[in-house]
């Protein structure tokens, strides 16, 4: 955690040994984007020199390309030398759950987030604030007695560099896209998992848990590796809204299975929105990609998006292991001014390969909510299938909803199926519900929820129940 | 005649009938029956020419000519009919045109004239008369929104047009309620003539109180494990099939 | 010129016309004379870009060419206007019954050259019209044509279009249609022939209660590339639009559907219904479709479904089992597949000329 956020003096202190001939770390940290932040970033977390031409070559591949304008997404211009890339300088933390916005601790109570879990998750600057330290160590026994690795990436590319060299960048290259460049670029932390062979890993794994992944910052980097027959199901996430004072995000994720492994990889994203009229919130640019290289391993995506100003995500599956299978579910909410434009690629290579994508969009306020597709079924992929379906479900007459799949075939024993819908909340299902007693709020929060059980449903249970609070909270005040 | 000799099929790698000897004679019926999994079904689609069913060894001959050999086509116009325990559904296909279509390919081989539009229509009528079926019934699609009993119906009209010389009956009688159990019976019964046999495959014993069959085979492990008259099957009805698979 | 369109677009993204922009145009040569089906009703007839007075026949409510302004989005309408010298320009009154009008299309010549025209139908409100287009040809050219249909209240245009383009051609057409309230637009494309064809359709449902149907089938073989994309527009409450595309596609042949249904802020009540389906036929026929929704409004009922796949391996043995030849098996199941995409066309001369040139299709080698 603290190695993204080092002070001047930390700073100061290992100038010489890296030989830099800056002199700004005496200074304010530097605004903006250049090698030298680059450099700067990979000496302090004390890289192998591998990682930094890495991150060079990635620096440069960013220089080169440009912001993606494919998506159903409008802001304002985005200044990239206007962002910190290195250890922003931290505003002052709230003292005390009085400095608060109360909007965001009634939305906690709504949820049932336990009080001493409310001042974390707001960001007041308190020590141990729960007592996760006793969690994390029987949780870090449990998982070594099972051979799990499980620990920030900056601390695998110490541990394991092997592992890390071999893994890094082999689904999502430096150069896959402009956000995934500027991360490979300036990548502060994030997740490293590895399950070795034959293991099913004990639990589910969360950044929930792993204290010292807390603050990991606007550049978040994961690698899961699921080697010969392993299980690993993986929680990203909070189903509270985090105080972020970030505004651009660009996290990456990159899955890989072997022969016979499964990895579920989880996600709830509820970053700042932004407030009813659309003034601030959390832009969230986001490439997350699995590859299923075994034969039979499975990569599954569930998501819940209710947060963030603007979502830019497509979790994707490379279906190159024989009866490798890839599944994506999907709910994206999006109410007052957000915008997402949200969905997944399948690229079938190989034989047999199945891929199923349900994804249900709800657009409420004056938002626009996107549904964005691929489907490729490459000449060898012989027998592959894939099953589409995206529901969109508009709650009032301002916002948007927009189904955009592309479906690409070159193979004549593959089949493909696509279905969307769009629809409204019908005036006598909401009647019938509040002829029973329910609110208007309630009974649109059982529609929605009914509306979204094929995805929800693929959540782990503890997971499942917040999201379905969390659905109804975000739609609050969008009806009636 | 319908001789299977030393028949071994499989599916995959995985071999399904091991062996099979059976003769039925012309003008014969001959019941299958055997326990889920013996291999009846696959038997069937073997008969009749299905893609995916690898004869690894033996032969089947039909009138003394190895039907191995024919497309599924040819052997229908050799006289061998399936009607299927599924019958498959054909969107857009008009039952009129698809049973017309069969009939004048059949008729085609044959030898025999094709029939035209009218006379087509009269012989249909007549086939969907005394099966005491709907006359829409030809306008529809093939199968198309059918009930189950109008499908095992679709497969009688079908059969009572074609004429075929040997009937293979892949458990028609799943799903029937008795009165269509009666109209399926009904219509084998009325072709059952010194030149018309058949090979009713089915697990229960109820439908050959209907169709009365001269030999009932039991098919067991991909093998034909015992043969007799039409009382074996009221035995097997009684003690099931484990006692007779042991002997 | 203005330049043609490429890849980078999005819209262009699965249409590659450089193989196109490769070929150097010559002049139009002398007009040939095509084959004309048998149809009683009046014909006009465009030979090599111009229209042949000798062969067009009782063509009533037609109106002198007039030179092209274009103020559209499509770079290709822009190369029309420049180029373009003739095409029908039809103003049906209001009130009145047309009937049927066979519209025919020829080109031919030794060498490359391109033809545009441009075709502007007007129906008055109430006005009713059925057009029947026939595109044809030999030889290398490029046909360009693009046609603006403007429908007033309650005027019903059926247009029936089959393009049975040379093999070495190229096809391009675009239809704008604007179809005011209660009016109905229903079209109908069965893309045959050109060695590369586009029919981008764009209609806008501006008042309430207009509808449209866009129905196609593209047949394609050997290294044929066939792209079908059309946007409606919702911009009125309560109108409806059907879409159902039928591709099959042999040998090498590319398929391409591409359809968005935008409802624009308002438009409640709308009713967009879109489908494709294709059929692969061979191990390198290839299909790629996009259909899009773009909505804003809640009180809407749109949905769009898509399918790839071959012939069904049970329904084929199904049919051979009673008989029919694999051939004629896989003829019939074809035919059904596309059936539900010819359904609307009712009319028996157009049918007619439909099920012959698809007979043709699968049955000529």
């Amino acid at each position: 955690m603290s190695d993204t956020q080092l002070t001047p003096e930390e700073l100061a202190g290992q100038k010489y040994k890296y030989g830099f001939t800056t002199d700004i770390a005496m200074e304010e940290f530097p605004k903006g984007m250049s090698e030298e932040i680059v450099r700067l970033i990979s000496a302090k977390k004390q890289e192998p020199e591998w990682l930094l031409e890495w991150r060079l070559k990635a620096y440069r591949l960013w220089c080169e390309s440009v912001e993606p304008a494919w998506a159903h997404i409008h802001h304002p211009p985005i200044d990239y030398q206007d962002y910190y890339y290195y250890a922003a300088p931290a505003k002052a933390a709230p003292k005390s759950l009085d400095e608060v916005d109360p909007e965001l601790l009634k939305t906690y109570e709504k949820l049932g987030i336990p009080l001493n879990e409310r001042a974390a998750l707001a960001g007041v600057a308190v020590d141990a604030v729960f007592d996760s330290v006793s969690v994390a160590t029987t949780f870090r026994e449990t998982l070594a007695k099972a051979g799990v690795i499980f620990c920030p990436i900056s601390e695998a590319v110490r541990e394991y560099p092997e592992l890390v060299k071999k893994y890094l960048g082999s689904v999502v290259p430096q150069g896959d896209n402009y956000f995934a460049a500027l991360n490979s670029a300036v990548f502060s932390d994030g997740s490293f998992v590895y399950i070795p062979k034959g293991v099913r890993c004990p639990m589910e794994l969360s950044t929930y848990f792993r204290i010292n992944a807390r603050n990991t910052g606007q550049f978040e980097r994961t690698l899961i590796i699921a080697d010969e027959g392993a299980y690993v199901s993986y929680l990203e996430g909070c189903t509270a809204p985090q105080r972020d004072e970030n505004q651009l995000h660009a996290a990456v994720v990159e899955l890989v299975a072997m022969n016979d492994a499964t990895i579920k990889y989880s996600t709830v994203q509820n970053w700042y929105p932004g407030d009813a009229d659309g003034r601030g919130g959390i832009y969230n640019f986001v490439t997350k990609r699995g590859a299923c290289r075994g034969r039979n391993s499975k990569i599954s995506w569930t998501q819940v998006e209710t947060g963030s100003a603007i979502t830019w995500k497509y979790p994707s599956c490379i279906l190159q292991g024989e009866n490798s299978v890839g599944e994506f579910y999907s709910v994206a909410v999006t109410n007052h001014h957000q915008q997402a434009d949200t969905g997944t690629k399948m690229i079938h290579i190989g034989k047999n390969t199945r891929s199923t994508i349900i994804s249900k969009g709800i657009s409420a306020g004056k938002s626009n909510n996107t549904y964005r597709g691929l489907v490729r079924i490459l000449p060898a992929a012989s027998g592959a299938r894939n099953f589409t379906q995206c529901d969109s479900l508009l709650i009032g007459e301002e916002c948007g909803a927009h189904t955009v799949p592309y479906i690409e075939n070159r193979n004549l024993s593959a089949k493909v199926e696509h279905e969307a819908t769009t629809s409204k909340i019908a005036e006598d299902q909401l009647f019938y519900c509040r002829s029973r007693g329910l609110s208007q709020e309630d009974a649109v929060g059982l529609i929605v929820n009914g509306f979204c059980k094929d995805v929800l449903k693929e959540l782990p249970m503890e997971f499942a129940v917040e999201a379905q609070k969390l659905l109804s909270v975000s739609l609050e005040g969008s009806v009636g | 005649m319908l001789e299977i000799k030393n028949l071994h099929a499989r599916i995959g790698d995985k071999e399904i009938l091991k062996g099979i000897n059976l003769t039925v004679p012309t003008g014969e019926v001959h019941a299958i029956m055997g326990p889920n999994g013996a291999g009846k079904s696959t038997l069937s689609y073997v008969l009749s020419g299905r893609d995916g069913y690898e004869v690894t060894y033996g032969e089947v001959l039909y009138n003394g000519v190895n039907i191995l050999e024919l497309a599924p086509e040819d052997r229908a116009a050799a006289g061998i009919f399936l009607a299927f325990q599924y019958p498959v559904e054909l969107p857009g296909v008009g039952n009129a045109n698809f049973l017309r279509t069969a009939l004048n390919a059949v008729r085609r081989k044959r030898g025999e004239p094709e029939l035209d539009a009218v006379a087509f229509l009269k012989s249909a009528r007549a086939a969907i008369k005394s099966l005491q079926m709907n006359e829409d019934f030809l306008k529809r699609n093939v199968n198309v929104g059918f009930s189950g009993g109008e499908k095992k119906r679709n497969e009688m009209l079908q059969m009572a047009l074609l004429k075929p010389g040997l009937a293979i009956l892949d458990e028609t009688d799943s799903g029937l309620d008795i009165d269509a159990l009666r109209i399926v019976s009904e219509g084998v019964n009325a072709l059952r003539s010194p030149s018309f046999s058949a090979l009713v495959i089915t697990h229960y014993q109820r439908l050959l109180d209907h169709i009365v069959p001269d030999v009932v085979h039991v098919l067991a492990g991909g093998r034909i494990v015992r043969s007799g008259p039409k009382e074996l099957a009221l035995e097997l009805e009684a003690r099931g099939y484990a006692g007779v698979e042991a002997a | 010129m203005t330049a043609l369109p490429t890849k980078k677009l999005e819209a262009w993204r699965y249409t590659d016309l450089r193989a196109l922009e490769r070929l150097s145009f010559g002049e139009v040569p002398a007009a040939a004379v095509p084959d004309l089906p048998a149809f009683a009703g009046p014909r006009v007839v465009f030979a090599n870009g111009r229209m042949s007075q000798a062969l067009s026949a009782r063509l009533d409510h037609a109106q002198d060419f007039a030179p092209v302004q274009e103020h559209g989005p499509q770079s290709l309408a822009h190369i029309n206007a420049e180029q373009a010298q003739d095409g029908l320009t039809l103003s049906v009154p209001a009130g009145v019954d047309a009937g049927a009008l066979l519209m025919v299309s020829y080109n031919a010549g030794e060498m490359p050259f391109a033809a545009h025209l441009r075709h502007r139908i007007t129906l008055g409100a109430n006005a009713r019209l059925m057009l029947i287009e026939l595109v044809k040809g030999d030889g290398v050219y490029w046909h360009n044509p693009v046609t603006d249909i403007s429908l007033h209240d309650g005027a019903v245009l059926t247009h029936i279009r089959l393009q049975q383009e040379s093999a070495e051609a190229f096809n391009t057409t675009l239809i704008r249609a604007n179809i005011a309230a209660g009016a109905g637009y229903e079209h109908f494309t069965a893309t045959i022939g050109a060695k590369l064809s586009r029919t981008e359709l764009h209609v806008s449902l501006l008042g309430e209660q207009a509808r449209t149907d866009l129905n196609a089938a593209q047949l394609l073989r050997g290294e044929q590339h066939g792209d079908f994309t059309a946007v409606v527009r919702h911009a009125a409450p309560n109108c409806a639009s059907r879409q159902t595309v039928k591709s099959v596609l042999a040998d090498e042949a590319h398929g391409v559907f591409q359809g968005r249904v935008e409802v624009a802020k308002g438009a409640q009540k709308t009713d967009g219904y879109q489908m494709s389906r294709a059929l692969l036929l061979s191990d390198h026929a290839t299909m790629d479709i996009k259909p899009e929704l773009e909505i804003f409004a809640d009180d809407v009922k749109c949905s769009h479904g898509a399918t790839i796949g071959a012939l069904d391996a049970e329904q084929l043995f199904y049919l051979r089992s009673r008989g029919i030849d694999e051939p004629e098996a896989r003829a019939m199941l074809i035919h059904a597949f596309l059936e539900e995409a010819f359904a609307p066309v009712t009319d028996e001369a157009a049918h007619g000329l439909l099920i012959e040139a698809i007979g043709k299709w699968w049955t000529t080698p």
